[in-house]
This record gives structure tokens, C-alpha cells and sequence, in this order.
């Protein structure tokens, strides 16, 4: 049952906006598309920020947007986050976080108190935001947006404004959110690696029109959609640690369907955690390898064979039980090795990336 | 006494007048310049040119027109008969309706300036914080405008002060009602009582100077920068 239904069309200089989207009531659902694919746009018209023409937007059976209906921002339960975290420079961190508080009727003091607690800026409230970092400045704008206990939460590109080491700051916020947060968030991204960690749920939007949406792990297994991933074409897998190998360091990670070695990290068997395997990273061989440097090798049948963006390679995704991974080609090899749907393989994998 | 009596009385009703026009500028200009810092309307131009006119038009064509409108057959004129309350030329509230139109674009286009200095940002922020569009407008616009009210105020105050061809036109010369500083010194000269007239000039221009190096020594919003 959809929580979120959205139709909006928008026609501007230069760009329009025609989407129609059910998107899920719990979890991250990620908006990812290249800048000006319109990702923005369409998050900023479901808080009431754009007001389409044409659009409708019913939210949990309640109607915010349609012909004769129309439920301005600061009515709509929701808590939004700017790429740039615009706090009031004219207020205190707690004066910030207070100014929403107390305009969200019937909303307990808890919402700012876990807010608080959540992003770890308990020792930054008197402080002015001018005198904050970016990622301190970013984690008190998160905070700020679900003080006002929203029922659902976007996040227009939280890290984009950040470096890369500002970003390693806050990550392990947003995955606490994500684990600790029972209102469905909207984030929006261009960067994949942002995506595999942290969404559930995937909407790709180009041009301002909705490529594809479904679930994270089947929706970056196709590869017939034309959009341009470069490097960054892979899976994500959800696993479970299973075994830990002290002598060699290493730690075995279980997916329906098989399990890799990965390097060893302090985590204990049974947790689940969430593994990305690139398409570069994946090679194909038809008869079972010699020895070789390479731990990770599956068996595994070709699911489907597609086009990449370089003429002179191809993608080919491989069914290892219900899970898949895809891999990058050249036309050439996979020409001699005569991959085609249906074939069974060896899966070679040169590195995991592991995202608890 | 350094000055004479009918000086300090002349300062006095000008600092009066000042401080009176400030104020209802401060009510009237504010949502103006908060209306040609936000609309996209097609009166924008149009008001925001008739706003500035007071800055080009010689003083004596804005007080002629006053005049007019204010006098027994005037539009204004007999408004404010009808009211019971005679006719506002060469009285005192008639220097003030005077003075708010011509200082109106000092008021205006500082606030203006600072309201459209904020951006839409902070706006919308305010609007997912649950805050109506009045409340961020007393929250939010005004507190990150406060530098411009402080310029807009400190201007409109010092041109109020230094008017007199509008004075003139409207108040005339009439000791204690609208004889103003400016007119007192021009008495002055005319009646050839230079030593009187250096006196007050000197009281005008170390004023003047003062208000402008406060405005331009304190600049609250200089050292506010993200």
C-alpha cells in the first residue's frame, strides 16, 4: 500500500517536470538523477516549496495538492533539510532547533531532545552558527528538521555542499537515522555511493521524467536503463556477517545465493550489513579458475547482457540463486567467451565495499 | 546662551519633526519595501519609480503640489475639513505629511535593499519550520534586516532634518509651528544676523557629521558574512 501518491507537471524555460510516482510509507527512498534532472524539483513540490500548476499529492490519505486543494509548507507535516544548511544566523544552535519546536502544535520536548542526541550536537546549542563547521552546521540542520517531529522527512542533498572528510563526518549520522528513524525520508542524491548506502528504495529521474523506481537492490541490478553511472555501475547486496577468520583477518559475509570475504572489522556474527560489488570489480571466467590472487570466486549463470556507455564494453548481469551482480565487459572477451543468457559462469570478485 | 531661544525652539521642532516622520515612515515604508523586495508584479516598476521621485524632483515642485492637494480646494484639503480638523498647510502635521513624501526613498530603498539582501532562503526555511508567512516576516526578515532599518531610520531622520525647500512651500515661517532649523538660519541671513546664522549652521553641519560617521563607523552587518 503506497503512503506517498505524486503527480506533478511543471513547465518551465528550459526544463519540465512530469512525474507520477507511488512511492513506499517507511524507509529511505533515494531521488537520484544527474544535476538538472529535476530531482530537486520534484522534492521541493511535494514540501509545498513549488507550486505546480498540475499536481496532486496525497500523503497517508490526506490530501496537500489537488485541483482546488492546496495545504501551504508551513501546514505540511514534514521536516526538510537544505543542501546548504541555512540555519538563522541571527539565532543560537538551540534557538534554531527551538524556532520550529515551538510551532509544531501538540509536539513533545522528546523530538528535540532525540534530535539532539541523534546528531550528537548536545555540546554546540549555545553556541552561534557562524562559528560552527560545515558538518557541525549540516548535523545542526538535521536536527532542526526533525525537531518539529515531522512526519516524513527530505532531505534535499545534505553532503553536497560538503567535503570529502565533512561527508565521513556525517554518514554514520544519516545511517543512525536510517536505522533509528520510523517516518519515511525522500533524499535526494547524485552521488551513488551516497544511494548504496543509505536508501531502501529507488527513484532515477533524468530530465525531469522517472526512469525507474523500485527497490535498491533490483533497481541497480538493471542494466538497461540509460543513465550514465560510469565508475560507479554495481550492486548492493544485503548480507549477514557469518564467519569471522582471525588468523587472516578476513570475515565472510552470507547473501542469498553465496557469500564473499571481505576484510576483517569489529562486527559481530549476525549482524547485517549492507555489501556494494562494482561491475569493475567483476569478472567472468566459463571453467573454474587456477590459482589465483583473487579470494572470491562463485558460481553463477548469465541473467542478461546489455550495452554500457563505451561502445567497446558491455554490462552483464549474473544470477547467483536470488541475488544478482553485474559485471563490465569487453565486447571482445565476452565475444570469445560466449556469454550469453543462460551460461553458466564463474564469477570472480576483486573487492567488496562494506557499509554497515 | 550660545544659541538664542528661538534657536533651540527651532531645533526642537525640527528634531520634533524628524523623530515623527521616522516613525510613520518606519510603518508606512516598511511593508512598501517589503512589497518591492518579494513581487514580481508588473506595479513593481511603476511604484518603485514613484517612490524615488521625491529623490529628482526640486523640492519646490513636491511642496507646490502639496500645496495644492492640501489647500481648501484640494482633494486632501477637503478631506480634512470634512473632518472637522481644517486645513493642513503652515501647520505643523502638515510639515509632516510633507516630510513623509519627500523622505519616503530614504525609508524605502535602504529596507529594500536589505529585505532583498536576505534572499528566498531563510523564507522557506521558516515556511518548513511551521512558520506562517507573517510570523517569518517578524521572526526571520525583520532581525536579518535590522542593519537596514538602523541605515533607513539614521537617513530618513538626517534628511527630515535637513529639508527646506518643501518647508518652505508648505509650512511657511511661522516661529514654534514650522520655522525649522534650516528656515531659522535663512531668517538669519535674510535679516543679516550672520554671526546667529554661523552659530546654528555650525550645529547643523556637526550634527549631520555625527549621524553620518555613526552610520558609517558601526556597520552591524559588515562583520556578518555567512
Amino acid at each position: 500500500m503506497p503512503e506517498i501518491a505524486a503527480r506533478f507537471k511543471l513547465d518551465w524555460p528550459g526544463f519540465s517536470l512530469d512525474v507520477d510516482l507511488n512511492l513506499p510509507g517507511k524507509g529511505v527512498t533515494a531521488l537520484f538523477g544527474h544535476s538538472g534532472s529535476g530531482k530537486t524539483t520534484l522534492l521541493r513540490c511535494i514540501a509545498g516549496l513549488e507550486r505546480p500548476a498540475h499536481g496532486r499529492l496525497v500523503f497517508n490519505d490526506r490530501t496537500w495538492q489537488d485541483a482546488g486543494t492546496w495545504l501551504p509548507t508551513h501546514r505540511r507535516p514534514i521536516g526538510y533539510v537544505f543542501q546548504e544548511a541555512s540555519l538563522f544566523p541571527h539565532l543560537s544552535v538551540l534557538g534554531n532547533l527551538e524556532y520550529g519546536r515551538q510551532r509544531s502544535a501538540g509536539t513533545a520536548r522528546v523530538a528535540l531532545d532525540q534530535a539532539v542526541a541523534l546528531l550528537g550536537i548536545d555540546h554546540l546549542l549555545q553556541r552561534k552558527p557562524d562559528s560552527l563547521s560545515g558538518g557541525e552546521r549540516q548535523r545542526v540542520g538535521i536536527a532542526r528538521a526533525l525537531a518539529v517531529s515531522p512526519e516524513i522527512l527530505l532531505m534535499d542533498e545534505p553532503l553536497a555542499a560538503l567535503d570529502l572528510k565533512r561527508k565521513q563526518e556525517i554518514l554514520p549520522y544519516l545511517e543512525r537515522l536510517h536505522d533509528q528513524l520510523d517516518i519515511p525520508v525522500i533524499y535526494v542524491s547524485h552521488a551513488p555511493d551516497e544511494v548504496a548506502r543509505l536508501a531502501d528504495h529507488l527513484v532515477v529521474l533524468d530530465a525531469g521524467r522517472v526512469i525507474t523506481a523500485g527497490p535498491l537492490a533490483e533497481t541497480l541490478a538493471r542494466i538497461d536503463l540509460p543513465i550514465r553511472l560510469g565508475e560507479d555501475v554495481g550492486v548492493v547486496l544485503e548480507a549477514t556477517v557469518d564467519h569471522i577468520d582471525e588468523t587472516w583477518q578476513l570475515m565472510r559475509v552470507t547473501f542469498p545465493g553465496g557469500s564473499l570475504w571481505t576484510r576483517a572489522r569489529d562486527l559481530p556474527p549476525g549482524r547485517r550489513v549492507r555489501v556494494r560489488v562494482l561491475a569493475r570489480d567483476v569478472s567472468l571466467a566459463i571453467d573454474e579458475p587456477g590459482p589465483s590472487s583473487i579470494q572470491n570466486i562463485l558460481p553463477a549463470t548469465v541473467d542478461a547482457v546489455g550495452p554500457d556507455e563505451h561502445p567497446g564494453l558491455l554490462l552483464v548481469r549474473v544470477a547467483l540463486g536470488e541475488s544478482r551482480l553485474v559485471a563490465r565487459l569487453t565486447r571482445r572477451s565476452a565475444e570469445q567467451l560466449g556469454i550469453v543468457a543462460g551460461r553458466p559462469v564463474h564469477v570472480q570478485v576483486k573487492s567488496v565495499a562494506l557499509m554497515e | 546662551m550660545y544659541l538664542t531661544d528661538t534657536d533651540l525652539q527651532a531645533i526642537w521642532l525640527t528634531l520634533r519633526l524628524a523623530g515623527i516622520t521616522t516613525l510613520i515612515l518606519l510603518l508606512i515604508g516598511t511593508p512598501i519595501a517589503w512589497g518591492l523586495a518579494r513581487c514580481r508584479a508588473w506595479w513593481k516598476g511603476p511604484l518603485g519609480a514613484v517612490v524615488a521621485l521625491p529623490l529628482v524632483l526640486p523640492p519646490s515642485v513636491l511642496g507646490f503640489s502639496l500645496l495644492l492637494a492640501m489647500g481648501p480646494n484640494g482633494p486632501v484639503g477637503q478631506f480634512t475639513e470634512s473632518l472637522g480638523i481644517g486645513t493642513l498647510p503652515f501647520t505643523f502635521w502638515g510639515l509632516v505629511v510633507a516630510s513623509v513624501f519627500y523622505s519616503l526613498p530614504f525609508m524605502v530603498q535602504p529596507l529594500q535593499g536589505a529585505f532583498e539582501a536576505i534572499g528566498e532562503r531563510p523564507l522557506e526555511v521558516a515556511a518548513t519550520l511551521r512558520a506562517s508567512p507573517l510570523d517569518t516576516f517578524f521572526t526571520v526578515a525583520v532581525p536579518l534586516a535590522l542593519p537596514g532599518f538602523i541605515t533607513a531610520g539614521i537617513l530618513t531622520f538626517a534628511h527630515t532634518v535637513g529639508e527646506f525647500g518643501v518647508v518652505l512651500m508648505i509650512g511657511g515661517n511661522i516661529p514654534g509651528v514650522t520655522r525649522v532649523a534650516s528656515v531659522q538660519i535663512y531668517d538669519h541671513v535674510e535679516a543679516m544676523e550672520y554671526m546667529d546664522a554661523h552659530r546654528l549652521a555650525g550645529v547643523m553641519l556637526a550634527f549631520s557629521f555625527l549621524v553620518l560617521l555613526a552610520m558609517y563607523v558601526w556597520r552591524p552587518g559588515a562583520r556578518k558574512g555567512g
